[in-house]
């Protein structure tokens, strides 16, 4: 056998293919890279296009006034562009959402992971995600022709008693207040109903993203907390729900934010007058329900009119993000790690 | 093999616990056939077996927690303090696990503070008043050997602690409701050798105030330990003896086989 050192190495062997090998291997990350950008790109787009359009609707209208007036009617003759009456439907129909929602989607993940039988999980679970398939112009019908008639039924004797109240009120303080925000009949377009069916069609958003993160829980602890002789449900509500914590409170807040940006339900059901209250029997616009209003609409592209929405558009985002934040730092608070 | 066990003058010991021809069944598959044994009182009993042999299923069986799967049951009888048969169907089974506390093969503390861990059972059972808590958790923290790690960081995460530290977590914790038998399902199998040796200095110790019914795969561990040792092999119980008897002279040749190390 010759000395391997006297021959030259022969790399030949080795690198034959290495060449076209590094030019896939380029091109497959590259792709991968551009797949990754593109939603970053997109997100950026966005902002570049909300805050661009919108620095020509501000110089026509003082921020100031934007943010602080408690009107808006850009569409009249005599606009007025106070955002606050969009905020204010925005906010309520999303509460009004989220005290259905997240009671219910937690609720219904609190029994699917630890209460129901294999049998019966296999019915509900299909159902509830079927749930959140269903279009949200569906729903918006839903709220306003099913509903809405239900909730005035349900709400006249409520009015007429208070309605009869106030009237043996002295005037002024409390009487007025009853009679302005408690009305004799419930409104065909209130936020009531339309953050209801809302509240009704996240609930499966929350519900299945929670059960997930409780069924992920290690079935250790479970076992942990019976073998001390605690219930199911004691143990459900005290070991796994915490466990489970950082999971759920993302589905919380992404029922946030779908409800901030949810915009067929109320456009339909919640009628399209900005009016700023906080009272959910009234009627209302949210920010989204203006801006689908206004882009249907013949507005000549690049008026100040047109332009409102990018304004509303920037707020909405600006919103959904504080929202998003809050949620952030909630659940970190709350959150208990295993 | 009832001859082989009844080498052991069983009369002679006070029992905790004593399984009569207890049958288990995982849907139709026969898990456990026929097994006998005396859980004498504060002792230490282990099983041992190799894997698949029954021993934790049998464990298990003690503070029913195959009752919260599906297609489990049950035939024979496990009597506690010689007067009742925990697996009857009249029994609660979480009346039985607030009597016989467990410890886990890996330590399974829950996402809470030290202090919360261990106050967990009682407050599942009821108990309210903050002053008795502080006082059974103190108690069951100093018994778990654990008090003078933690009593400055009682309010700071479970999770904080080392493997060996939350398994003497969660001994403290199945001692807190002051237990009568403690089972103990390979409690070391996911710890270092010093914190093994710690587990088993405090168990040596706990013996006085508690029996103890413990799982091992380490045969070393049972002869370091147990008082008592039964032998189990696919399912059935093999020979149950004081552990000296059972490992110098075994009197059955699978017992043999297997602590002489031939198989398993």
């Amino acid at each position: 056998m010759s000395d391997p050192m006297s021959q030259a190495p022969n790399f030949e062997v080795f690198s034959r293919k290495r060449a076209s090998r590094s030019v896939t291997e380029r091109v497959i990350e590259l792709v991968l890279l551009l797949a990754a950008l593109s939603s970053v790109g997109t997100t950026i787009a966005i902002m570049v296009l909300l805050i661009s359009e919108s620095v020509g609707f501000f110089k026509e209208v003082p921020i100031l006034e934007f943010l602080t007036s408690k009107s808006w009617s850009p569409l009249f003759d005599n606009p007025e562009y106070g955002i606050l009456p969009l905020v204010s439907g925005t906010l309520t129909t999303t509460l009004v959402a989220l005290s259905v929602a997240i009671p219910m989607g937690t609720i219904a993940a609190i029994y699917l992971s630890e209460f129901a039988p294999q049998k019966v999980r296999e019915v509900i679970k299909p159902v509830l995600e079927l749930l959140a398939g269903i279009p949200t112009v569906v729903y918006g019908y839903f709220a306003l022709l099913f509903v809405t008639p239900l909730l005035q039924q349900l709400y006249a004797p409520l009015g007429t008693l208070v309605n009869g109240f106030t009237e043996k009120l002295p005037a002024g303080g409390l009487s007025d207040w009853l009679y302005n925000d408690v009305p004799l009949d419930l409104g065909g377009f209130n936020m009531l109903s339309a953050g209801l069916v809302m509240g009704i069609m996240i609930t499966p958003l929350i519900s299945s993203i929670s059960e997930d993160a409780m069924r992920s829980v290690p079935t250790e602890l479970r076992e942990g907390s019976y073998a001390t002789g605690a219930t199911r449900f004691q143990t459900a509500w005290k070991v796994v729900f915490p466990a489970a914590m950082s999971g759920i409170s993302s589905s919380y807040i992404l029922g946030i934010s779908r409800a901030v940006g949810e915009t067929m339900i109320v456009a339909v059901a919640a009628g399209l007058q900005p009016i700023f209250t906080f009272n959910p029997l009234n009627s209302a616009a949210t920010i989204t329900a203006f801006i689908v209003q206004v882009s249907l609409g013949d507005i000549p592209h690049g008026s100040l009119e047109y332009q409102t929405i990018f304004a509303a558009g920037l707020v909405l985002v600006l919103v959904t993000l504080v929202l998003n934040i809050i949620g952030y730092f909630l659940s970190k608070r709350f959150r208990e790690e295993y | 093999m009832v001859e082989e066990v009844s080498q052991l003058n069983v009369t002679a010991v006070k029992p905790k616990a004593e399984v009569i021809d207890l049958d288990f069944y995982y849907g139709s598959t026969h898990v456990l056939k026929r097994v006998n044994l005396v859980v004498p009182d504060r002792q230490i009993t282990a099983l041992i077996g190799p894997s698949g042999c029954g021993k934790t299923t049998l464990l298990r069986c003690f503070n029913r927690l195959h009752d919260l799967y599906p297609d489990n049951h049950y035939n024979g009888e496990i009597v506690f303090d010689s007067a009742v048969n925990i697996l009857s169907p009249k029994v609660d089974p979480i009346e039985v696990r607030m009597r016989i506390g467990m410890v886990f093969q890996r330590p399974n503390p829950f996402p809470k503070s030290i202090y919360e861990n261990v106050a967990y059972g009682l407050r599942v059972q009821g108990e309210r008043k903050t002053s008795v808590i502080d006082d059974k958790v103190e108690r069951a923290l100093k018994s778990a050997a654990l008090w003078d790690e933690v009593k400055d960081r009682l309010k700071s995460p479970a999770y904080a602690l080392s493997g060996g530290q939350q398994q003497r977590l969660c001994i403290a914790r199945a001692l807190a409701t002051e237990p009568e038998l403690i089972l103990f399902d390979e409690p070391t199998s996911a710890l270092d050798p010093i914190a093994t040796s710690n587990i088993e200095e405090l168990m040596a110790e706990l013996k006085q105030q508690v029996t103890i019914l413990i799982v091992t795969h380490s045969m070393q561990q049972a002869a370091r330990l147990a008082d008592y040792t039964a032998f189990m092999y696919l399912g059935e119980m093999v020979e149950f003896n004081r552990t000296l008897a059972l490992f110098n002279s075994p009197l059955n040749k699978q017992t043999e086989d297997y602590v002489k190390g031939r198989f398993g």
